[in-house]
């Protein structure tokens, strides 16, 4: 697996094809040899295209000390440009050290708000210690400092935690850069439930299976997944503890078992059964799948349920209307009150962690966006042109959005700011990405 | 665009149908031919209830066209003559839209041919329906003809 590296150049690009793929080839053996990778599975492309509504020049001098260092600042340039929201400075001819006395005014003249620097040691055991420093130009002062150790295996993490210090320090949001997604990728008959960081790298095998996967949804402290198993012939529900790998059925009553989501406590799981006919939602308890609990009762399809931020009410697909919409009601019954109007066909809700966004996925003029709309005021915008563009997710601090698209025939992930401005694509050049999910905040 | 869909299917539906016999549903049913079609046993290769086990649906459709009731019925028969016996209908969707949506819908079209059988007196607790939704197509292609083959409803008898 591999990145395709960003220059350190103004703003966002697209890349061709071949140019990707030299630097793939070029990176690939960087990865193995500095970072320690298992085998490359899969290889990642990123693709970005537009500029944030706003952007904060800032430059990331490369980490002196040691030679991971210049790769530890082109992790955190990566994350930063992903963003949208950030225009590099070229730091070129700079040696910074994290002790160096920052010259305010040079690096203002040459464009930067913020200059962040910083020294990577190699310790006697091995291990690495990142110092970082952050500084403002305008104001002329420290910003952050920061120092974090660890093994080689960590150091792309790290770089991810100090990539998640600048962006906080600067938009004042908390960083995703080192949280985790999960997805499921198909190679020929086999199906991987797969873990990887934020940027596609590092990907963890959680559980791989002949039979289909879909509807991965983390437990709110990323401990453990749901997901859907087909691997007995037919939807089961299970739990999956990621530090252990310990899993088991939570859901497996006749008929189908689907669509897991988590109470904000982590305590309670909503799924969609048939056992009483059509798919309808229950909840029960997510540990050892007790207390089952009918919440609806139509007589067509209720499926795809998610929890309110507030945990009190719960979002989902019915079809009671004709055409699939989204309905909202609460956990103690009540008439739910429909949520979607624009377009006959509004699926796999998903709200924003402020509880004010509604994602969907609908169909317009036969092509499957990812449209958002604003609860509060019923304004919708789509967020991406499709045209077949499904599972979509917030990323934890609400401002990007993961989802799988097909391009160019192929399954790939799909990321949008959620104001639609910027885009970038992680494409898999030996599989198809489907069932993407932004895990939590790493705690 | 529907009635293009509509002529696709049953163009699939007479190729599979050919491919299974040259004998129409109805003589089958009831015929017991010298080709061991006539057996009433799904675990016979010969037999009807092993080689017609797929209901077809249309574009959007969630009910038994009338083309499949004699099919259904036939099952229907079986399964009432043999209290014993344990199928699981499994419905499946074309590739179109988002996995749990088709899941849902792959379990209406399963559902649609449980309730035939139980009118026939097919005991609730021989039957159990669910859906396979998009995620297993028989059918891997992105054609008209694709779509049609992979919106079906399949008879899966149990040991």
């Amino acid at each position: 697996m591999t990145f395709d590296q960003l220059d350190p150049m103004p703003t966002a690009r697209k890349t061709s094809n071949n140019v990707a793929f030299g630097w793939l080839l070029a990176c690939l053996i960087i990865t193995l040899t500095l970072f320690g990778a298992d085998a490359a599975q899969a290889q990642l492309r990123v693709d970005i295209s537009g500029t944030g509504a706003q952007q904060y020049p800032v430059a990331i001098a490369d980490f002196s000390g040691d030679a991971v260092g210049s790769q530890v600042a082109e992790i955190i340039r990566a994350d930063l440009t992903r963003s949208g929201q950030f225009r590099l400075i070229a730091t070129t001819g700079s040696a910074l050290t994290a002790d160096t006395a920052i010259a305010f005014d040079e690096w203002r003249t040459r464009g930067a708000d913020f200059i962040a620097h910083g020294t990577v040691t190699r310790m006697p055991d091995g291990r690495f210690e990142i110092k970082y420093r952050l500084g403002d130009t305008v104001k002329r002062g420290p910003l952050d400092g920061f120092s974090v150790s660890g093994t080689e295996k960590e150091l792309r993490r790290n770089a991810h935690q100090i990539a998640d210090r600048i962006y906080e320090k600067i938009t004042g949001i908390k960083g995703v850069f080192a949280t985790r997604i999960a997805y499921v990728l198909k190679q020929g008959k086999t199906y991987e439930l797969q873990i990887a960081d934020a940027d596609g790298q590092n990907p963890q095998v959680a559980l791989r299976s002949r039979e289909p996967i879909i509807s991965p949804a983390w437990s709110p402290d990323g401990s453990r997944l749901a997901y859907v198993s087909f691997e007995s012939g037919k939807p089961v529900v299970y739990v999956h503890h990621l530090t252990t790998s310990k899993r088991a059925p939570v859901a497996n009553y006749k008929g189908n078992n689907s669509a897991p989501a988590w109470s904000p406590d982590g305590n309670t799981l909503a799924v969609v059964l048939t056992r009483d006919g059509l798919s309808q939602i229950y909840t029960l308890g997510a540990n050892d799948g007790a207390n089952l609990r009918r919440v609806t009762r139509s007589p067509l399809i209720d499926t795809e349920p998610v929890f309110a931020p507030d945990g009190r009410s719960i979002f989902f697909t019915s079809d009671r209307s004709g055409s699939p919409q989204i309905y909202q009601t609460g956990l103690e019954g009540g008439e739910p009150r429909r949520i979607s109007f624009n377009g006959g066909y509004n699926i796999s809700p998903r709200i924003s962690p402020d509880g004010k966004t509604l994602l969907t996925v609908t169909r317009r003029d036969g092509t499957y966006r990812i449209a958002s709309l604003n609860l509060t005021t019923g304004a919708e915008s789509l967020l991406t042109e499709g045209r077949d563009d499904q599972s979509p997710s917030f990323a934890p601090n609400g401002m990007q959005v993961l989802y799988a698209a097909i391009q160019g025939g192929r399954s790939v992930l799909a990321g949008v700011s959620s104001d639609g401005r910027v885009r970038q694509t992680l494409s898999v050049l030996n599989g198809e990405i489907r069932e993407p999910t932004w895990g939590p905040f790493s705690q | 665009m529907s009635r293009i869909a509509k002529a696709l299917t049953i163009a699939a539906l007479a190729a599979s149908l050919a491919a299974c016999s040259s004998v129409s549903l109805d003589d089958k049913a009831g015929a017991g031919g010298a080709d061991g079609s006539g057996i009433l046993d799904p675990f016979n290769p010969q037999s009807i209830l092993a080689k017609q086990r797929s209901v077809y649906f249309d574009f959007n459709s969630y009910t038994v066209s009338d083309q499949y009731r004699s099919l259904v019925e036939t099952h229907g028969k079986y399964l009432v003559s043999t209290p014993a016996q344990r199928v699981v209908i499994e419905g499946n969707t074309d590739a179109r839209g988002g996995s749990e949506y088709n899941l849902a819908l792959g379990q209406r079209r399963a559902e649609a041919v449980r309730r035939m059988l139980t009118l026939q007196g097919v005991s609730d607790t021989q039957v159990e329906t669910i859906s396979l939704g998009k995620e297993k197509p028989k059918a891997l292609g992105n054609t008209d003809a694709d779509y049609a083959e992979n919106r079906r409803a399949d008879f899966n008898y149990k040991r």
